[in-house]
């Protein structure tokens, strides 16, 4: 049988919070970065593929979660596969019937999020170990942090590279769209950006951290 | 307790071959079940975009029409699309006269990322293309994608000749692409420069879907004009 952890994590705001910052799975633990870069040549794709695996992420780690006493770790990889790659196959279903428009520009990206190491990786790490609440509450909270960073990237590209935001214009016919900004480098020059952007946030509020740690020991000393 | 008994590995702790076969076996029942009950669930709404899909490219390809019904081509007769008649569809368009205002068909051929599906219009009686609707595509955007977008381009298809030769084996002049600004005769296409691999690639289809449905589709006039 899995094995249990000694310390089950108590729900708190905390716990969805972590999937939007500390560990934004796209940011900060860079994974799933396949769909990260191929669709999100527009906020609409991006905003669909975020939605879409944050439900197989919540609805896949929930049931494991309430399977976790019962499954075996031999055998635990194949029934964490078996699981996503059901309620993949339903939000496929589920897109088609929504927009067939949809569903054509998400291509195979729907379907590949059964091999999404961030899905895997949560059921391995988390849900396994925690019971279904704090399992809920941090795969919203995750889903939300790939939904967020999906639109960051996808917002800028479709902005820059079309002119356009959720397919409304935004400039004038004299606007020159950089049609590089949708093509697959476009993704890698804005997810560079974003990184940066992410890593000297962190180092700053580190670096901050730091400094009242100092000043805090420095008063110990004075007294 | 001798030293060697210390150092001996703690026992380890096996799984029944049972308790892993009744869990895969559950999960996969679960899964099986929930993946029917979605299909079952989903089906109908999947057809039905479907079928809005065709009509919407239909009658924006044919603006006469007010009303379609399908055909199906196969061994090389045309007849009423029913239940277990497989082979090409066709989509007949007609105007609020009940007559065939034109005829939409389904093409496809290799672009430069993926296979390139199409729906085009087919005008029986001026035995010409009278435009097409991209239905699935995955060209770059910006280039390849100008097929759907340059109005030069697009101008090819207001009257592109189909015609069938005298014996109905084929079309007169196939239709070819040729390079921008060299288009002399109302069966070339003048191919967009810089996508020139998406312009050949409808070229391409429309030629060889032409070179089979058009005399097949002259030949049945009688039936699909009585269609409505």
């Amino acid at each position: 049988m899995a094995e249990l952890p000694n310390r089950q994590e108590q729900v708190s705001l905390d716990t969805f919070l972590r999937g939007l910052w500390q560990e934004n799975p796209v940011f900060v633990m860079l994974l799933g970065m396949c769909p990260v870069l191929a669709v999100t040549n527009s906020a609409i794709n991006a905003l669909a593929m975020g939605l879409a695996s944050t439900f197989v992420l919540v609805a896949s780690n929930s049931l494991i979660s309430l399977l976790r006493n019962f499954i075996p770790k031999q055998v635990r990889i194949a029934t964490y596969i078996i699981i996503i790659a059901t309620f993949v196959t339903m939000v496929d279903y589920a897109i088609q019937a929504i927009s067939l428009e949809l569903y054509n520009a998400l291509g195979a990206f729907i379907q590949l999020i059964v091999v999404n190491c961030m899905i895997l990786g949560r059921a391995e790490a988390y849900a396994s170990k925690q019971r279904l609440w704090p399992t809920i509450i941090n795969g919203l909270g995750i889903g939300a942090g790939f939904t967020f960073a999906l639109l960051c990237l996808g917002v800028v590209r479709e902005i820059l590279g079309a002119g356009e935001l959720f397919g409304f214009a935004l400039f004038g016919d004299s606007f020159q769209p950089w049609v590089v900004m949708i093509l697959p480098p476009g993704g890698f020059f804005v997810l560079g950006a974003w990184l940066l952007i992410f890593a000297w946030f962190r180092q700053r509020r580190e670096q901050a951290q730091a400094r009242v740690e100092e000043q805090q020991q420095e008063t110990v000393y004075e007294r | 307790m001798s030293q060697a008994d210390n150092l001996a590995p703690p026992p380890v702790e096996t799984t029944p071959s049972f308790n892993m076969l009744r869990t895969l076996g559950l999960v996969a029942t679960i899964s099986g079940l929930l993946v029917v009950l979605s299909f079952r669930v989903t089906e109908p709404m999947i057809e039905q975009n479907k079928r809005e899909a065709i009509e919407r490219a239909l009658f924006r390809l044919v603006p006469d029409a007010v009303s379609r019904r399908d055909f199906i081509a196969s061994d090389n007769r045309i007849q009423p699309a029913g239940e277990g008649i497989d082979g090409e569809k066709l989509y007949a368009g007609y105007g609020q006269d009940g007559k065939l205002k034109g005829i939409a068909l389904e093409a496809a051929a290799p672009g430069y990322q993926d296979v390139i599906r199409i729906l085009y219009a087919y005008d029986p009686y001026c035995q010409c293309i009278r435009g097409f609707e991209v239905l699935k595509m995955a060209e770059t955007p910006g280039i390849g994608d100008k097929i759907i977008k340059d109005p030069a381009f697009l101008m090819n298809f207001e009257a592109l000749q189909a015609r069938p030769n005298a014996d109905g084996s084929g079309l007169e002049q196939a239709i070819v692409p040729v390079k921008h600004g060299t288009k002399t005769q109302p069966w070339q296409i003048d191919a967009i420069s810089g996508a020139t691999i998406s312009s050949n690639a409808i070229a391409r289809m429309l030629n060889d879907k032409s070179q089979l449905m058009s005399p097949l589709i002259q030949r049945n006039l009688a039936l699909l004009e009585n269609g409505a």
